[in-house]
């Protein structure tokens, strides 16, 4: 085997409270690709920013090349050969793309920018990469996926010997990620280390030649993609028997117990539906994304106001104008889009969860600090949210355990009806499981569910009916019975109920 | 906003960024014309030279202006150095050379500056803050010298300002207009053909990739305040040739005209897009609005005020419609 171009020994860093790596061992071949894996909180994030300088380390020592190395920031990182590409892409879109790639080393004469020059060796570079754009135009001109590229080949052009590229697919379409891989092997034949990290499984059996495993700040070990399976993937990165997620197949059959909530010929954004909840039922809605799962929702917690229709709940007829009429209800709505609608980040976790609670009572009656601490503890506990620091930012959490919290912010008011829309996109798989397991013990416990979900062997593990929807429409409704699988659901979406 | 949709790409290889800086010259193209028509003695050059002489303290300043607007950041001290720099060369002169009294003004001019650029950067306040504290500092310190005029009588300001360099038969400038230009084309080479220029650039069009992307911001931050700083202690000596008097209460205002004429010029108040040329068909523009107002004879001159409101009204509104309708991309 190659020698190491980078060798990283016992790394340990430590936050206030959070030891956030604890003795990892990491190493990286010239010209592979090293895929790096963990769940939400693993340790990813800091190794990386451990190594390009960002945050100095506690203990343990780093060598590239044969030579021990301690940056103080990612400029020193990468003049010494270690470029990192991010996630957002860190590029100014008012530069034209030639501008992006070498500012800061613009070729020049006498201290005057050679312009000319700047771009031919731009478009030689981009041209390298398989890329054939024109450079004297804005950045802001071209898509997501060529802005990355950009930020790879000013990446490389610094001579890098390490090419860290953090979660650079999360937001690319299948044509883009395939023109990224091309890239990167491009760049693995010329001999440069990638260091890759995806939430994407697929993508990281396609490309990935290596693997190193990291859980809670601890190192797992160090594996060749192909010879570790999927499965055994997941259960080192979960640290969790599998049998954990499995379990929750075997869905108790739906109790006979009341209706709590009963839509008929309801309609608005959607086309008029008819739908009944159950208390203690799990009800799954399936659909692509844009069918109307969101809608029904809205629609159910007043977001949205019904065109046609009637809306039972508990047994009276309501007409919901707004969300704070169907809180009033017991109606409980956690949306999709937990950054936009509903953390704030620059509050701490006890004053996210606490926001449902004292907005049901009037900012009058302030929730009693005591109270406050009481129910945070209480549903810090409960749902497992680490770190377990209610006075920590939110913003400081990860997507998890962010999502977490806001499932404990409504479940305060203790809702009859909780509506889920998407809670677990975007998550990692351990977190996840926590969650679902949640839903499971919430409607055992008599809570009614409506859980949206483009997932559908989730839906189907939680739901005790499914309603599938299919452009706006609802075509069919479902009981979860043995003969129900993610292909009949998947048929009935493609067929649109058709029989 | 279909209607409104602006053409993607211009004409020729011109980047849609020199959009409002054309829409800014035609504008001034449109002001001449209309004005050559309507008045009798307006359609003539020395018209034109005219505005630059009697705004070049503006164009200067506006010059810095822009330097910080480029950033994203404001700067709204650059009146009150002016007066304040009238304020020293006025009290000074008497007594001391006048090329140290130069000297000294633009060194004060560029620590105000520097210092107003590293207290917003290392904390972290916006400039709008900092720089108005700064305006307050520079208008009060006016006043520690005296209230009142002081005449300057000094022989080299008095030759500078009766001083005519004659380019044609009927067309002269000031030195003060040559000055100003030198200081336009100094600063138009150092924005695009020097790392100071491109940083200032790309700190405006994102700060934090800047940062991430290695680029020395704290450095560029400070740079361009100082600039700031420098051209208003300029502007400061083109006004006191121009005045040949300090004052507390010159330049009032003038801030805000050196924003509208950057603004009119087509840089976006976020930063990141816009050019010097723009800035100096902006002080054009405000310099050309005035002469129309004294030529009509009947006009109030605060309708110089007004025109210029609605103008930075419609050209920011321009600015948004450019900005809102780039954004769809190529893949």
């Amino acid at each position: 085997m190659a020698e190491a171009i980078l060798r990283m020994t016992g790394i340990g860093k430590e936050f206030p409270g959070v030891r956030a790596l604890d003795g990892v061992d990491f190493r990286l071949l010239p010209g592979e690709v090293h895929a790096l894996m963990g769940e939400n909180g693993a340790g990813k994030s800091t190794l990386i920013k451990v190594l390009t300088g960002v945050y100095s380390i506690d203990s343990g020592e780093i060598e590239l090349a044969g030579e021990r190395v301690a940056f103080t920031g990612p400029l020193e990182a990468q003049k010494a050969g270690i470029s990192t590409v991010y996630q957002e892409v860190n590029l100014c879109p008012n530069l034209s793309v030639a501008e992006n790639v070498f500012i800061g080393r613009e070729p020049r004469r006498f201290g005057r920018i050679r312009w000319r020059e700047m771009r031919r060796r731009a478009a030689d570079l981009l041209t390298r990469l398989d890329l054939a754009i024109d450079v004297a135009k804005p950045l802001s001109h071209y898509s997501l996926a060529i802005q990355q590229m950009v930020a790879i080949a000013r990446a490389i052009d610094v001579d890098a010997r390490v090419l860290i590229l953090d979660e650079p697919t999360s937001s690319l379409d299948a044509g883009e990620v395939a023109q990224l891989f091309r890239v990167m092997r491009r760049l693995k034949e010329q001999g440069i280390a990638i260091l890759f990290v995806s939430h994407f499984l697929d993508q990281i059996y396609e490309i990935a030649d290596r693997m190193t495993i990291l859980r809670n700040g601890r190192l797992v070990g160090e594996y060749v993609t192909a010879e570790l399976p999927q499965v055994e993937l997941v259960g080192k990165m979960i640290g969790r028997e599998l049998a954990e997620l499995e379990r929750l197949d075997d869905r108790p059959p739906a109790r006979t117990s009341d209706t709590l909530v009963e839509a008929a010929e309801l309609g608005g954004r959607v086309a008029p539906f008819s739908l009944t909840i159950r208390e203690g039922e799990v009800v799954g809605l399936a659909g692509l994304l844009g069918s109307g799962r969101t809608e029904i929702a809205r629609l159910l917690f007043g977001a949205d106001h019904a065109a046609t229709g009637t809306l039972r709940i508990g047994g009276d007829q309501v007409t919901l104008r707004t969300p704070r009429a169907a809180m009033a209800r017991g109606v409980a709505f956690c949306s999709e889009n937990r950054r936009e609608e509903g953390l704030i980040p620059e509050l701490t976790v006890r004053e996210n969860l606490i926001l449902a609670l004292q907005a049901r009572r009037g900012w009058s009656r302030p929730v009693p600090r005591k109270k406050q601490d009481e129910l945070v503890a209480k549903y810090i506990k409960a749902l497992n949210i680490r770190p377990d620091n209610p006075e920590m930012l939110i913003r400081n959490l990860s997507g998890g355990n962010q999502q977490k919290v806001l499932l404990a912010r409504w479940l305060i008011l203790e809702p009859r009806l909780l509506i889920l829309d998407e809670p677990t996109r975007g998550i990692d798989v351990g977190a996840k499981a926590e969650i679902q397991k949640l839903v499971v013990e919430l409607s055992d416990g008599g809570m009614a569910v409506l859980f949206i979900s483009a997932e559908l062997d989730e839906v189907l593990r939680l739901s005790h009916k499914v309603a599938v929807l299919r452009d706006r429409r609802l075509v069919a409704e479902l009981p979860n019975d043995d003969t129900l699988t993610t292909d009949v659901l998947m048929e009935t979406i493609a067929s649109g109920g058709a029989k | 906003m279909k209607t409104l949709a602006l053409p993607r790409q211009l004409p020729g290889r011109l980047p849609r960024n020199y959009l409002p800086v054309l829409v800014t010259g035609a504008l001034f193209i449109a002001m001449f014309t209309a004005g050559g028509i309507r008045y009798e003695g307006f359609a003539t050059g020395q018209i034109i030279l005219n505005v630059f002489i009697d705004n070049a303290f503006l164009l200067v300043v506006a010059v810095g202006m822009t330097f910080v607007i480029l950033t994203g950041g404001i700067d709204l001290s650059v009146g009150s150095v002016v007066a304040l720099t009238t304020m020293i060369a006025a009290s000074l002169l008497p007594s001391t050379p006048s090329f140290l009294v130069i000297l000294l003004v633009l060194a004060i001019g560029g620590v105000l500056g520097a210092a107003m650029g590293a207290i917003i950067h290392y904390f972290e306040i916006q400039p709008f803050i900092v720089t108005l504290a700064g305006m307050f500092l520079a208008r009060g310190l006016c006043y520690t010298i005296g209230t009142d005029s002081i005449p300057i009588t000094d022989p080299t300001f008095t030759a500078i300002a009766q001083t005519r360099i004659d380019l044609a038969p009927e067309l002269w400038i000031s030195p003060t207009v040559l000055i100003a230009l030198a200081v336009v084309l100094v600063a138009t080479y150092t924005l695009h053909y020097t790392r100071l220029g491109r940083n200032v650039y790309a700190v405006g069009g994102n700060e934090q990739s800047a940062l991430l992307m290695g680029l020395p911001v704290a450095r560029t931050k400070i740079a361009v305040y100082t600039v700031s700083g420098l051209c208003s202690a300029l502007g400061g000596l083109l006004l006191s040739f121009y005045m040949l008097s300090g004052y507390g209460l010159h330049a009032v205002g003038m801030e805000l005209d050196a924003i509208a004429a950057v603004v009119i010029g087509g840089t976006l108040l976020t930063g990141g897009s816009g050019y010097l040329l723009g800035t100096v068909l902006g002080v054009l523009v405000l310099g050309l609005i005035q002469t129309v107002i004294s030529f009509e004879g009947t006009l109030s001159s605060w309708w110089t005020k007004i025109v210029i409101g609605l103008l930075l009204l419609v050209f920011i509104l321009l600015q948004r419609l450019i900005v809102t309708t780039g954004v769809s991309r190529e893949r």
